[in-house]
């Protein structure tokens, strides 16, 4: 398969909007979470969220109307809007926005979402319900639409390639990636520009969520400390929302118009456990395989990769049965190993976690620096890799891999090498 | 009910809708050739002038509302 490099990053995400005010906050050990605002959680179990920073786009604020119309933005659901915002920024970063129709059919759009737009759903229900089918308005479906991401992309940059989208909840973002490069591999495409995309913060996600005991409960009154990967105290994962977008080239493209490359997607794999809807594998058969796949399609060794950016939701199950998974994929490189859960900073983005994670292990390796894990007081399993709790750790960074997991047991690794 | 009432209504759902400056919103303006709207705004249109003026537009009447005049005269013969 052609190789195929990394040239442009952009992301949305409850530390901010931007990808360098984003990495500096998370380096610093800054904390997304706080308790919900917008809407009512007086009577719901889980009342604390990463939201992102909305607003007037200085300092690192979130602006939706920096990157939509706000009658556009009327029209469809927040998560199409989140990437947008990230689409712009990696393609800007990137230095690519194809103007000859040539360069416009050579370059694709595969972003994704885990669920899509749960909200905009729920009110053109009570539209139906209260109104009748006369008044649901004609973007509704488009609006809601998880390929629409993708869409308004295309459509937005005339980006006439391939245009795709993911949905593989929590693995959303690095099977689209994943995909993404593998289209580009393969020569449906010199460029992609991939991703996932979230924005699940509402009554309705929070009450789901809760009812399928994966979020953090006993937190409320202390929502900075309520992600907590590893930790002997962890009791569930805490919602996110945003986007992170990445722009794929086939290497000999990026090289010729001399374009700032990050690292090369060197590694891909994608397992499923059949197991449960929702619980995890007990034996982390599936997260192994995965793993291991990604790794051969790499060749590279276990001793050889530098940092992990965990899947570590912070939830009871979760977290050590893909540690002890590593530790068998790694086996004696364990001792040296840097792995960290970046969700104890930006809470779970679901969809969009794949891609946001995949573009810290982007930057960890830029700037050879690992984030931290925080709240990580107390692990509850003895381990010899190192989580990095509390503080971002220097050390050499040339391959780092990228874990997601999602609910129907499926499961994605991303391996990117210095270039 | 007055017909510049009705004008006045009828304007301020398409600003409201289709995001235009208030002078632009004359009653010859067409919604699609003048106004930027597409197929699907002028739907959304018809339903938010159903539910203002409380009447129901019928799908062939609705494809002969073009222009902000065409609304304001359809709503005014309706509402009367």
């Amino acid at each position: 398969m052609r190789r195929v490099v990394v040239t442009g990053l952009g992301m949305v995400t409850p530390l901010a909007s931007g990808v360098d005010a984003t990495w500096r906050r998370l380096l610093a050990g800054e904390n997304g979470a706080g308790r919900i605002s917008g809407f009512e959680i007086e009577d719901l179990a889980c009342q604390v969220a990463c939201q992102l920073p909305r607003g007037d786009g200085s300092d690192g604020t979130y602006n939706p109307d920096e990157w939509m119309e706000p009658k556009e933005q009327r029209k469809v659901d927040e998560f199409i809007v989140y990437a947008m915002a990230a689409a712009d920024q990696a393609l800007a970063d990137a230095g690519w926005k194809p103007e000859k129709y040539e360069d416009q059919i050579r370059t694709g759009v595969l972003i994704g979402s885990g669920i899509g737009g749960l909200t905009g759903i729920v009110e053109a229900g009570y539209t139906l319900r209260d109104k009748g089918p006369r008044r649901v308005s004609p973007f509704f479906i488009p609006g809601r639409l998880i390929n629409l991401a993708s869409g308004q992309v295309s459509i937005r940059y005339g980006l006439r390639g391939p245009n795709h989208a993911v949905v593989t909840a929590c693995s959303t973002g690095a099977h689209a990636i994943g995909d993404a490069a593998r289209l580009i591999g393969l020569g449906d495409a010199e460029v992609m520009v991939a991703g996932g995309a979230e924005s699940p913060i509402s009554r309705i996600a929070v009450a789901g969520f809760a009812a399928c005991r994966a979020l953090s409960t006993g937190f409320n009154d202390r929502p900075k400390m309520a992600s907590r990967p590893y930790d002997e105290d962890r009791d569930g994962f805490v919602m996110g929302e945003g986007a992170g977008v990445v722009v794929l080239e086939e290497l000999e493209h990026a090289k010729a118009r001399g374009a700032t490359i990050y690292a090369e997607v060197i590694g891909y794999g994608l397992s499923g456990d059949a197991h449960h809807i929702t619980a995890p594998a007990d034996d982390g058969d599936g997260a192994y395989r995965c793993m291991k796949a990604a790794l051969e399609r790499a060749s590279v060794s276990p001793s050889e990769i530098n940092y992990v950016n965990a899947h570590g939701t912070s939830t009871p199950l979760g977290d050590e049965i893909e540690l002890a998974a590593i530790e068998r994929v790694v086996g004696d490189a364990a001792d040296g190993l840097t792995m960290s859960s970046t969700k104890s900073a930006i809470g779970h983005l679901l969809g969009a976690a794949g891609a946001v994670e995949a573009i810290f292990c982007l930057l960890a390796i830029r700037d050879n620096i690992a984030p931290p894990t925080l709240n990580l007081d107390n692990p509850s399993v003895a381990t010899p890799i190192d989580l990095v709790p509390h503080k971002a750790k220097e050390k050499p960074i040339d391959v780092a891999l990228s874990n997601s997991f999602g609910f129907g047991g499926t499961n994605a690794s991303l391996v990117f090498r210095r270039i | 009910m007055s017909d510049s009432n009705i004008e006045e209504r009828v304007k301020k759902i398409v600003v409201e809708h289709l995001g235009v400056e208030e002078e632009k919103v004359a009653n010859d303006a067409s919604f699609i050739d003048d106004l930027g709207a597409d197929s699907l705004d002028t739907v959304e249109l018809v339903m938010a002038f159903e539910e203002e003026f409380g009447v129901e537009i019928p799908d062939d009447a609705a494809e002969t509302i073009l222009t902000v005049g065409d609304a304001v005269r359809f709503l005014g013969k309706s509402t009367a």
